[in-house]
């Protein structure tokens, strides 16, 4: 809106700079109805905030390079989202503790190494050995052995103890095809959770220099790392070797981007052919609708909104008045107004997007009802003082925050301020330390589909991401009882019995799910967004 | 001359000194812990903060953390980023980038800005007076992100002329848009002190003689009137190129031009105070050797002007 405003006033600079400029310019290529099998495409990336190694990686500029350069035991339909296998032949449990993995032969390395039993469990073992230091050593805390080799610090401590031994005992290497895994106590997601990348196997080259290997990659999946310029782009080109389902388009540049707005523009004039999520420039006035026509993607994000409450602070310690809270917030027409309706309201502690959502877990603790909400603030006693949203003003979320003040101020009276602090490490800080005396914003992003994902690690007492610090010893016996179950549907039936007594303790507000809108080049078609809401590049074809 | 050159050069050592204690220290005092967020709403594995906090001395005290940090700089050692990456090898290829942007806005504003200014200061309260006047108060009033997006949206999106952003190599013809957008503020205040001081000298003694004595106009405007006129611009000039650099933030994030700014910006972001400080302290020495430049440049405009 601004700038349109603006467009007026600097018609002077501009004519001046027409004289100057009278270069560049570029062309784009009609679509026909066939495929281009060796066409080369760029994608939209930003700069790996480490070297690409699959345990130490944890954030989407890294994801995107490695999730095609490593192929692991399992993997998520781009459809449905649903279990497929790789390079697992089968994964068979009968207890959801000891899990037999049986895996295809023939597959190799990029260097022609064989992708065996070994490759996978050396791999799994570095990543949990503290020494090593990896990113995400946490996600084999489920097997056994791993509190051998990553000791927890004892309480109060950051120093913890050495580990006493090298690798994990529940890993057993049976043959070069066939391992099996044991873990500390049942738990059925574990099948999901090997579509991770940091379970991807790794070929021995790697742990002779693993620094190394971080910007000269050798992966096993459909695509072979070629080259990293450090913040202009990684390239890679389809591996003609790959025994797996093979890319319809050849060389693939990820061009790293410093905003989304300058990916953007080129996306627009056709310099680029695939951008994972619209700026709010694009979203803003459907202005996108313009620019692309019908070439967007929408898709639900493995991903949910809430702001938490401090269970530490004795004021939010009645229920009732977390309840009237959350049902003082208008979540539809902030979806709408601000969010030009990308976000969805929640109506449970789930994302649509993870297999087994089910819709209204939350209830009527997460409908708007103003007088409803005064009823139940009256109950509770009331409120004193005013109530803080604390979010971090590095990532957009001023306008949302203050929304939901407002909303909460005019529904129910208690005075709402939203509160910034200046960086996301800075919330994270306080709230690691228990410092929160309010609301403060918390998002997730699911690591695997499944239910379990989104409980867990937020709302068991022992939780790594349990921000509230809730704890319920009946919710985290149901967490445990739903973990047992083998049989996926009815797994996941009991962690919505379990997600259903969140609804009565509401440790946290839900408040949206995403809806991710991506865009693409008119050279593409088929172009399809994956669980990790990545353009999938074994389905892409280019128009020739 | 040379001696007063070589006194400047000795002068460099403390200021270097005092910059980069600053700078250090700024960084340092940007809240939050750099590992608190890494690892998304988890809290990151201990192992891992340990081992970075001992590798980049984050545990000691900010004046062991500096000199540790100067003492490797002694040796050529810019250090790493977290993710490993050596200083050294993004001032290698970020500079040059951010060098030419630089070069490229500097001679927009010499060329346009000494010749606006020359042209309304002779013909004062004529349209193109006028007209210069309205133009360069727009141009300061504009915040650079503004003309950048508009520029980026009407010639690279709509009509297609230039790409909407550069490229990797950064060649010098694509540099010419972002050039513009980050000499437009500057180029407004150089036509303004230009035509300021063309005013103000126009009525000296010395112009009066020239004319009186009969040279041809072009020899009083190009050589009395403009070379006395150009002190105040040429200091502009001077100063201006370390700003530009630094400056290049935002132009940079527009066109997304793989410059010092976007590296400046993402390390201050995630608290690397080793890269901040390397890049800056760069920055510091141009601007040092900009502004002996300017002082040397005085003698040679002005001849009334010594150093001893």
């Amino acid at each position: 809106m601004r700038v349109k405003r603006f467009a007026a006033a600097v018609a002077l600079p501009v004519a001046a700079m027409m004289l100057i400029a009278g270069c560049g310019g570029s062309s784009s290529d009609s679509s026909g109805g066939s495929s281009d099998p060796n066409a080369a495409i760029s994608i939209q990336g930003t700069q790996p905030e480490n070297p690409l190694v699959p345990a130490n990686t944890n954030e989407e500029g890294g994801s995107i390079p490695l999730d095609v350069m490593f192929t692991g035991l399992v993997s998520y339909d781009t459809d449905t989202s649903d279990l497929k296998m790789e390079i697992a032949e089968s994964i068979t449990t009968t207890d959801a503790q000891h899990y037999d993995i049986k895996l295809k032969d023939g597959y190799t390395f990029h260097d022609g190494t064989p992708v065996d039993a070994k490759s996978f469990v050396d791999a799994w073992n570095w990543a949990a050995y503290a020494p090593n230091a990896a990113l995400n050593a946490s996600f084999f805390e489920q097997v056994k052995g791993y509190q051998d080799v990553n000791p927890t610090p004892p309480a109060g401590s950051t120093d913890a103890p050495a580990p006493t031994a090298k690798t994990m005992s529940g890993l057993t290497v049976v043959s070069p095809t066939e391992i099996k895994v044991e873990l500390v106590a049942p738990y059925s997601p574990f099948k999901q959770k090997l579509g991770y990348h940091v379970f991807a196997p790794l070929p021995q080259s790697f742990y002779a220099d693993p620094v190394a290997f971080g910007r000269n990659p050798v992966g096993n999946g459909p695509f072979k790392f070629v080259a990293w310029n450090d913040n202009t782009d990684i390239k890679i080109t389809r591996w003609d070797d790959y025994k797996g389902e093979k890319p319809q388009v050849k060389d693939v540049t990820i061009k790293l981007y410093q905003s989304s707005e300058a990916a953007y523009a080129d996306l627009v004039s056709g310099n680029l052919d695939f951008q994972q999520l619209l700026p709010p420039s694009a979203l803003a006035g459907e202005k996108y609708q313009s620019d692309l026509m019908d070439r967007t993607l929408d898709k639900d994000a493995p991903r949910l909104t809430t702001v938490s409450l401090p269970m530490y602070d004795q004021r939010f310690a009645n229920a009732d008045l977390r309840k009237a809270i959350s049902m003082s917030i208008n979540r539809e027409q902030i979806a709408k107004v601000i969010f030009n309706d990308t976000y969805v309201p929640s109506t449970s502690f789930s994302s649509p997007a993870i297999t087994g959502y089910e819709a209204d877990t939350c209830g009527e603790a997460c409908t708007y009802d103003p007088a409803k909400a005064k009823d139940l603030l009256a109950k509770a006693g009331g409120f004193s003082g005013p109530l803080t949203l604390t979010y971090n003003s590095d990532g957009g979320h001023k306008d949302w925050s203050e929304a939901v003040c407002n909303s909460i101020k005019s529904s129910i009276g208690i005075d709402c301020v939203a509160t910034p602090t200046p960086t996301f490490s800075v919330l994270r800080q306080s709230i690691n330390a228990k410092q929160m005396s309010g609301l403060f914003r918390s998002a997730w992003s699911y690591d695997f589909p499944n239910l379990e994902n989104g409980l867990s690690p937020l709302y068991s007492t022992t939780g790594s991401a349990n921000d509230s610090k809730y704890s319920n010893p009946e919710f985290d016996a149901a967490l445990l009882k739903a973990a047992a179950i083998s049989d996926p549907a009815e797994s996941n039936k009991a962690f919505i019995e379990a997600e259903k007594m969140l609804a009565a303790d509401l440790p946290a507000i839900p408040l949206w799910s995403v809806t991710q809108k991506a865009g693409y080049s008119e050279r593409l078609s088929n172009a399809k967004l994956s669980y990790t809401l990545e353009l999938d590049l074994t389905q892409v074809r280019v128009n020739s | 001359m040379g001696r007063y050159i070589l006194r400047r050069l000795l002068q460099m050592i403390p200021v270097f000194l005092g910059t980069t204690f600053l700078i250090y220290c700024l960084v340092y005092a940007v809240p939050g812990d750099p590992f608190a967020g890494k690892c998304g709403q988890r809290a990151c594995p201990q192992s891992f903060i340990n081992e970075m906090t001992e590798k980049y001395n984050l545990n000691d005290n900010i004046f062991v953390q500096y000199f540790k940090y100067l003492g490797n700089l002694l040796q050529g050692d810019f250090g790493s980023t977290f993710s490993g990456v050596p200083i050294s090898q993004i001032i290698s290829t970020s500079y040059p980038i951010t060098i030419r942007l630089a070069l490229l806005a500097l001679f927009i504003e010499i060329v346009i800005g000494i010749a606006a200014g020359v042209l309304t200061g002779l013909g004062r309260k004529g349209f193109f007076d006028n007209l210069v006047l309205i133009s360069t108060l727009l141009l300061i009033s504009l915040p650079v992100f503004v003309t950048g997006f508009v520029l980026q949206y009407l010639l690279g999106v709509k009509w297609g002329v230039v790409n909407p952003t550069v490229s990797p190599k950064a060649p010098w013809n694509e540099l010419i848009m972002p050039a513009f957008v980050l000499a437009s503020l500057s180029l407004a205040y150089a036509t303004r002190i230009t035509r300021t001081s063309i005013v103000e000298n126009r009525r000296a003694d010395y112009v009066r003689t020239a004319v009186a004595k009969g040279l041809p106009q072009r020899r009083v405007i190009g050589v009395h009137l403009l070379r006395n006129s150009l002190i105040p611009v040429v200091t502009f000039f001077g100063t201006d190129f370390g700003a530009l650099m630094g400056g290049a933030i935002v132009t940079e994030g527009i066109f997304n031009i793989n410059g010092i700014g976007r590296q400046v910006y993402r390390a201050i972001q995630v608290k690397e105070g080793a890269t901040v400080t390397g890049l800056v302290v760069v920055l510091v020495l141009v601007y040092l050797l900009m502004s002996l430049l300017v002082d040397v440049l005085y003698g040679l405009l002005d001849p009334r002007i010594r150093y001893e």
